[in-house]
């Protein structure tokens, strides 16, 4: 084992942070590999201060290392003072552990969380000094392998990925272990990189890239992405873990010497969400919800407050509060006076919109109500039936009035524009729903204050809105306008908005096909790193790539899809039927709302009959208060009046 | 109970800033079980504080801070560094604790200097020597530093109370120093600055801390002498 350490460490007290490059939080691990043993290099690839807290990475950190045959490091983006240190030195990409150069790694494995990261990915494979193209990858040279959400459609880092995991990595990663031991033992002579790929893309939810090709039509249009060898499966489909409770990690969470976003003890308390919110990817890809048990919540939570010394614990999930007992668990975990657990406040990041939320965030939030966040989404009640998040006025208002009654002094509400089907009134409703909001908070507090956040709406793959054509700059531009105009003058209302410049970008990597590896490529080799980050995006780098590969971000990100289109990630499956998917565009349009299945017949999305899983949930009732529909009247949905919208261009009814 | 400690920072760890510190003793603090007190107020932190910031990539032999834990505690000054140590991550070891009395002085009014050992880059030894036996014979050694955005020239050599050169390294030499922190402080950077513009700092100790008190001068918290003298090996 050699180490980077010693031609780094002269030059770390003239980088900015250099605290993000030492390792050494509690929990880190220090490995110790044999000869043979498989080692992995865990990138998270965005800086220190945003990688460290993901949970993904830290879980599958744990499971290697705990693993006789394999060892682990992390690793994370150096920023770009360190990297052209890097550059001018010759100091490869390294782990923070022990600070093993990326070469004495087997496999890097990228969390891609962002579409704006794949510049990232592309600098750091050549800071491990990898070829960024699989195809001219030589034997000693790692394998390139990505997990995370954006996997869902690999297709646009097609030719830079040899292989990519769909879904729950806890199994996967020791099965792809096992592979890997054994071409080591190989000898990884010349040629044995085209057979453990080939291998590899036997296990179920592996994926390589470089078995299939995708076809084109002379109009341009993709005919279809197929096998070119028979190791590879026409489909490739997600793994799925069948109960939580038999992956209790992170057991060790990292605790960080400096400063992270998210600095607290996260407990994951169940994955999976069917509350069907159309716009969202994540509720998508993760079902069935599988709870972790109770008491197994409990313990995470006593144990991790005890041995991390935090005071802070977010119970993470999407929409916590549908979590069965979460009532139990909060108030098990803020009473709770052994030694190591007092004045320990929780977190419930994703707060559903309703009174009984509110009634547990001041269970928890004791001291400190400074502000809190709600995700209406959008602004009028038959926009909110077309992404399927049937929150009523009442709810939202129920919630702000608890919110501002119990001592809060700010509601943030999180609002996206440019959905399908989307009017001016629409947009408007925006500015009219934080205006109410402000004067049922003013009932309470003088100074009431909502601000509504609005950001771009991108389709993402595997949603019903995979086939809706995102909405332009300039009329994402146009609606932000209209929404700042209309608000200038309503005091107690902040307006923040995302730049849809970024957005747009965002929208081509996220349906993009395998002809904007060479478009993200040349962005990244003309210094387009950290994307995600407003000082570094240029649209004009993307704007300029495209053009020089003739390609059109109008057709890629603009366009709407119809039905027959064949969609670059066809040959991947979330375990949704794409005729349900199919289905519930076709209801979105029409404005029906579809009810929670977990609490309700099936639908057949396919998620669990395909994996032969179930829900697994505590409770077979609703939670109290539940909007998005079950056991609610939703005849009238607070009294707006419900209108029809423009269908968009290529979709007929 | 108001309790000083006394630690070091050595090794990797010597990259962490000063909040970050003050933020691993808070996590350790509540690691360790102490019986803490609480400021009072809309968001209660433990009541802690730090003595002069040491800056970012500087090691030392010689921190200091204070907590204040509730007065009916068993616990006991000496019961601190081995209840901390454990769970202070490697480089940050606590060596000795104290019990002040009240009322007290801060850390940062009651120390008047540090003791450095300061590794200086841009110059042969001996040309080192020669401008460090220049600087300590001059009366005035006026240099420009930025203090809160606005260009200022101080004369820093009354903070330069002693200065002695001890010998080469790798990439340098080494110089020890005692740079007074008060009326107006002179960094290790800006000491070599005074020395020779084309200096640069290396690897750099912070020593001691002292409190002055006329002719005397003592630590926070003395430590027995220990046999080896200075302690300059690095961790890392």
């Amino acid at each position: 084992m050699t180490s980077v350490w010693a031609s780094l460490e002269p030059h770390l007290a003239s980088v900015q942070k250099p605290a993000r490059y030492i390792g050494g939080e509690l929990g880190a691990l220090t490995p110790h590999p044999k000869p043979g043993d498989v080692g992995w290099l865990l990138v998270y690839p965005d800086t220190y201060e945003v990688g460290l807290p993901n949970q993904g990475l830290q879980i599958l950190y744990e499971i290697v290392n705990e693993r006789d045959d394999a060892w682990a490091e992390r690793s994370y983006c150096p920023w770009t003072d360190l990297e052209a240190v890097m550059r001018r030195e010759k100091i490869p990409m390294f782990g923070v552990d022990t600070h093993a150069p990326a070469s004495e790694f087997d496999v890097i494995g990228f969390n891609l969380a962002a579409e704006l990261v794949y510049t990232n990915v592309l600098n750091t494979i050549d800071l491990a000094g990898v070829p960024v193209r699989s195809a001219d990858r030589r034997p000693e040279d790692p394998l390139i392998a990505a997990g995370g959400h954006c996997t869902y459609n690999p297709e646009p880092l097609a030719d830079h990925l040899d292989f990519v995991v769909l879904g729950d990595g806890e199994e996967a990663i020791g099965e792809i272990t096992e592979i890997l031991a054994a071409w080591k033992r190989s000898g990884r002579t010349e040629g044995s990189r085209t057979h453990v790929l080939r291998d590899l893309a036997r296990l179920e939810g592996v994926y390589v890239p470089s078995l299939y090709d995708a076809t084109y039509g002379a109009d341009g249009r993709l005919i279809a992405t197929t096998p070119n060898d028979p190791a590879a499966p026409e489909v490739v489909g997600k793994r799925t873990i069948a109960d939580l409770g038999d992956w209790p990690y992170p057991k060790n969470q990292l605790v960080p010497l400096t400063e992270v976003v998210h600095d607290r003890l996260n407990v994951e308390v169940f994955r999976g969400c069917t509350r069907g919110c159309r716009f969202c990817q994540a509720g998508m890809i993760t079902r069935p919800v599988r709870e972790r048990p109770a008491e197994q919540v409990r313990h995470m939570i006593s144990e991790g407050l005890r041995r991390t010394g935090y005071d802070e614990v977010a119970l993470t999930s999407l929409s916590t509060a549908d979590y069965s007992g979460i009532e139990q668990v909060v108030e098990a975990t803020v009473d709770d006076s052994s030694p190591g657990c007092w004045d320990t406040s929780v977190s419930l990041p994703s707060l559903r919109v309703d009174a009984f939320t509110v009634g547990i965030a001041a269970q928890i939030q004791k001291a400190r109500r400074t502000g809190l966040t709600f995700a209406p989404e959008a602004g009028t009640w038959r926009m909110r039936q077309v992404i399927n998040k049937l929150i009523r006025e009442e709810d939202l208002y129920g919630a702000v009035d608890s919110a501002f009654s119990q001592g809060w002094k700010r509601v943030k509400l999180y609002f996206l524009t440019g959905l399908p089907t989307e009017t001016d009134e629409d947009t408007l409703g925006i500015a009219e729903l934080a205006r109410k909001c402000v004067e049922v908070g003013k009932v309470h507090n003088r100074n009431a204050s909502v601000t509504a956040s609005v950001g771009g709406f991108v389709p993402k793959p595997f949603t019903p809105f995979q086939w809706f054509g995102q909405n332009t700059v300039p009329e994402l531009r146009r609606k932000m306008h209209l929404l700042r105009d209309d608000l200038r003058r309503s005091r107690g209302v902040q307006f923040k908005w995302h730049d849809p410049k970024a957005t747009q970008i965002e929208g081509l990597l996220s349906r993009g096909d395998r002809r904007l590896g060479p478009v993200i490529e040349q962005v990244w080799r003309e210094g387009g790193v950290f994307q995600e980050w407003s000082e570094h995006f240029d649209l004009e780098l993307w704007e300029g790539a495209m053009a020089a590969h003739g390609l059109s971000l109008d057709d890629y990100v603009h366009r709407h899809r119809t039905e027959d289109e064949v969609l670059p990630w066809d040959h991947i499956s979330a375990g949704l039927h794409k005729d349900f998917l199919w289905q519930d565009w076709r209801d979105a349009l029409d404005e029906v709302g579809l009810e929670d299945c977990r609490w309700t017949p099936c639908y057949d999305c396919g998620a669990c009959t395909g994996y032969s899983i179930e829900h697994v949930v505590a409770s077979a009732t609703p939670p109290a208060g539940g909007s998005q529909g079950t056991g609610q009247d939703l005849g009238s949905g607070g009294g707006v009046p419900v209108e029809l919208g423009r269908r968009p261009a290529g979709v007929t009814s | 109970m108001i309790v000083r400690i006394r630690f070091t920072k050595h090794g990797k760890v010597r990259f962490t800033s000063h909040r970050d510190v003050a933020r691993i003793f808070e996590r350790a603090v509540r690691r360790a079980r102490l019986p803490i007190s609480y400021t009072e107020g809309f968001s209660p932190r433990p009541k802690m504080s730090f003595g002069l910031a040491l800056s970012t990539g500087h090691e030392s032999e010689a921190e200091y801070l204070d907590m204040h834990l509730h007065d009916d505690t068993l616990v006991r000054a000496d019961d601190l560094p081995p209840l901390l140590e454990p769970v202070l991550p490697i480089g940050i070891t606590p060596v000795a604790a104290i019990e002040i009395e009240r009322p007290y002085t801060s850390l940062q009014e009651a120390v008047n200097s540090c003791t450095w050992l300061i590794e200086a880059v841009g110059l042969e030894p001996h040309a080192l020597r020669a401008a460090l036996d220049r600087a300590m014979a001059s009366h005035e050694l006026p240099i420009t530093r930025t203090r809160k955005g606005k260009e200022e020239t101080d004369d820093v050599r009354p903070a330069m109370l002693a200065a002695e050169f001890v010998g080469p390294t790798e990439r340098g030499a080494q110089v020890i120093a005692e740079l007074a922190t008060h009326p107006r402080a002179c960094r290790p950077a800006e000491f070599l600055r005074a020395l020779d513009p084309s200096l640069t700092e290396g690897h750099v100790v912070r020593t001691n801390q002292w409190i002055h008190d006329g002719d005397v001068r003592r630590e926070p918290i003395e430590l027995a002498p220990s046999p080896s003298g200075h302690a300059t090996e690095r961790v890392s």
